[in-house]
């Protein structure tokens, strides 16, 4: 934590990473998205590699997340987030380059991508938000929804005899030779919000090594397509998603 | 048809339309390429890989499908570099979302499709069955794509060169529509030297955000109505635009009674057509548009003044044809004749077709 600053008398004991645009996020009460972008520019500001960054946000919630990070970015098409990257980092080698993806993106329409981008070892991170659910096209089943959840396109419950296991992508990738550090995370509370703090740092600093990709998924959650509560949201996720995406590192450099 | 007057620097060599078009972009100085296989066009990433040791500062890269690859270009020229892809039918049908979303967010690019017979996984001999994917949009949207259509090896060359300079001018995909036998094909080319096209400035490019200047975004994304509108109006503006590079190339149409229009490897055999044509004293001409969009509408409209009558011949069933039709507006009449599939038509096919337009000719009044 920095140092507090003294304004008019009180401390200073929050503030927003300058890199943080002052636009309004569009974000509902309660979305990870927002907390996840907060981190990911408060280690860029202090890192201090604004200008040395290039952000990949693809269709999703999150894809405008360019209004919100002050740093050159471009959008994406629907699951192809890590092919631009591709681009983006075999012309511009020295630069640090991230995607953002929700799991429909990453983990259904883009899976192709992701495997063989992580296979290639792009020297990239890939931060994943898996909320278990389509939250921009309004809550339908994502390929990381929970067995038994009630989606827009699962009205009874996901049931495994007609849309398979909800898959596990992260411990899938983390075996490819091209992954460098691999972790799952979350921002349910300020502990687990810190620790993710930490792995976007490490994976900056790993990205300097040219040794493959940085992967980071974030468990997060979609109140508004859960149909629950901020708060009930947190206590959904603990209970439900961390017990089948268990937090903590998967695969991390010797 | 090849060049004969050979330009300062350039050099000579006999070469495989797809090759040559490789080499031409090292030397018109392509940063990038991304590609997948598939017949006929392998050649050119095979040629491209072979030559990486000579230009190590080019990127190549083979990726897992031409939706990736297609994206791989969408972001290596949003950061500014010089990139070309290239592939046949079904590749190209996979890459039109990210098309669409280019031309969109304004990035240049040069895409290449050698000609295949479709519909389907069809075959590999020639075909130009894929012009209205190429000249009508081909993805979603209101867009159109610089469209340049070679008729022989040196123009492989060329249009390699006038491709990225239309692209980067207009910050709009360009395509080269070649077919498969140009791209088998070996004839003599004039190679120009490395270095003769200069890079364009690209300050719109996220190369990372300096403190001098905003953040650079590329999107296609305009969630306002008025927005998405304004940036339709933009891009409908540089198309009228564009239509001051229109390109095509007249053979004997001075005197032609029939016009004959055809573009790419049709064109070659229409002019062996025209020469057998004029041997039985039939004034036939022949009309190739080397730009497909823009199309050549005003020398079509020209022609219509001295012309009785047009026959567009095309590798499909008819496709060129309706923007001829389009141009003529029913001034005269505009016949086709064509062969699908990969089937290749003779010019004594061609020919037979001529002389039974000249005969209903006769009959039409003028
Ligand atoms: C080719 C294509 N198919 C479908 C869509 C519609 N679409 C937009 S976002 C989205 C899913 C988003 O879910 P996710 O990636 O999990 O991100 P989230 O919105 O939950 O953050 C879909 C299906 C699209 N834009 N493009
Ligand atoms: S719909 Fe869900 S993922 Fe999207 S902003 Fe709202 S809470 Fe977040």
């Amino acid at each position: 934590m920095e140092p507090a600053e003294n304004i008019d008398g009180m401390m200073l004991v929050y503030k927003k990473p300058p890199t943080l645009t002052d636009t309004p996020m569009h974000y509902c009460p309660g979305c990870g998205h927002g907390v996840v972008h907060k981190v990911l520019m408060e280690v860029v500001d202090e890192l201090k590699i604004q200008e040395e960054t290039v952000g990949v946000a693809p269709v999703g919630c999150s894809v405008f997340a360019y209004d919100y990070m002050n740093i050159d970015m471009q959008e994406a098409a629907h699951g192809r987030a890590t092919a631009v990257a591709t681009g983006i980092k075999r012309v511009l080698p020295e630069k640090f380059v991230f995607t953002y993806q929700g799991d429909g993106d990453l983990a259904a329409i883009g899976t192709g991508e992701t495997i063989h981008t992580i296979n290639r070892g792009e020297n990239i991170l890939i931060v994943f938000i898996n909320n278990g659910i389509y939250g921009m096209t309004g809550g339908q089943m994502a390929p990381t929804s929970l067995l038994g959840m009630k989606t827009t396109t699962t009205p009874f419950g996901r049931e495994v005899s007609a849309m398979g296991n909800p898959i596990k992508i992260t411990e899938l990738i983390a075996q490819l030779p091209g992954a460098y550090y691999v972790t799952r995370q979350a921002v349910y509370t300020t502990a687990a919000v810190r620790k993710l703090k930490k792995s976007i740092e490490a994976s900056f600093k790993y990205q300097k090594l040219k040794k493959g990709t940085c992967f980071i998924e974030v468990v997060s959650s979609c109140p508004s397509n859960w149909k629950l509560t901020p708060v009930e949201a947190n206590e959904w996720l603990e209970k439900n998603m961390l017990p089948f995406y268990p937090l903590g590192d998967i695969k991390v450099p010797k | 048809m090849v060049m004969e007057n050979k330009k300062e620097n350039t050099e000579t060599r006999l070469m495989k339309g797809n090759e040559a078009l490789a080499e031409a972009a090292f030397r018109a100085g392509m940063k990038a390429y991304f590609g997948y296989p598939i017949t006929p066009q392998s050649e050119v990433l095979e040629y491209l890989t072979a030559q990486v040791p000579k230009h190590p500062d080019v990127v190549i890269l083979q990726a897992e499908s031409e939706l990736a690859a297609i994206n791989m270009v969408y972001g290596a020229s949003g950061a500014g570099a010089r990139v070309m892809i290239s592939s046949s039918g079904p590749g190209i049908s996979l890459m039109q979302e990210c098309l669409s979303y280019m031309t969109s967010a304004q990035l240049p690019a040069l895409v290449v499709n050698v000609q295949r017979g479709g519909p389907g996984l069809g075959t590999i001999q020639p075909s130009q069955g894929d012009y209205f994917q190429a000249v009508k949009g081909g993805g979603h949207g209101d867009y159109h794509l610089i469209v340049l259509a070679p008729a022989s090896v040196q123009e492989m060359v060329d249009l390699v060169f006038d491709g990225f300079r239309l692209s980067e001018k207009y910050r709009n995909p360009a395509l080269i529509l070649a077919d498969g036998a140009l791209g088998q094909m070996m004839e003599k080319v004039n190679l120009p030297p490395a270095g003769s096209l200069p890079k364009t400035q690209t300050p719109w490019a996220t190369t990372g955000k300096p403190q001098t200047r905003e953040r650079n975004i590329i999107t296609s994304l305009f969630i306002q109505p008025e927005r998405m509108e304004k940036l339709n109006q933009v891009l409908q503006s540089k198309y009228k635009e564009m239509g001051k590079e229109v390109r095509w190339e007249e053979i004997r149409t001075e005197d032609a009674e029939i016009v004959l229009v055809a573009f790419g490897l049709t064109s070659r055999i229409c002019e062996k057509t025209v020469d057998l044509a004029r041997q039985k004293e039939l004034k036939v001409g022949l009309l190739r548009p080397i730009t497909l969009y823009p199309f050549p509408t005003d020398a079509v409209v020209k022609l219509t003044e001295s012309a009785k009558s047009f026959i567009t011949v095309e590798m499909n069933a008819g496709q060129m044809v309706e923007d001829v039709r389009l141009a003529v507006n029913g001034r005269r009449p505009v016949e086709f004749y064509g062969r699908m599939g990969g089937m290749i038509p003779s010019p004594e096919e061609v020919l037979a077709k001529v002389e039974s337009v000249a005969e209903k000719g006769l009959s039409i009044p003028i």
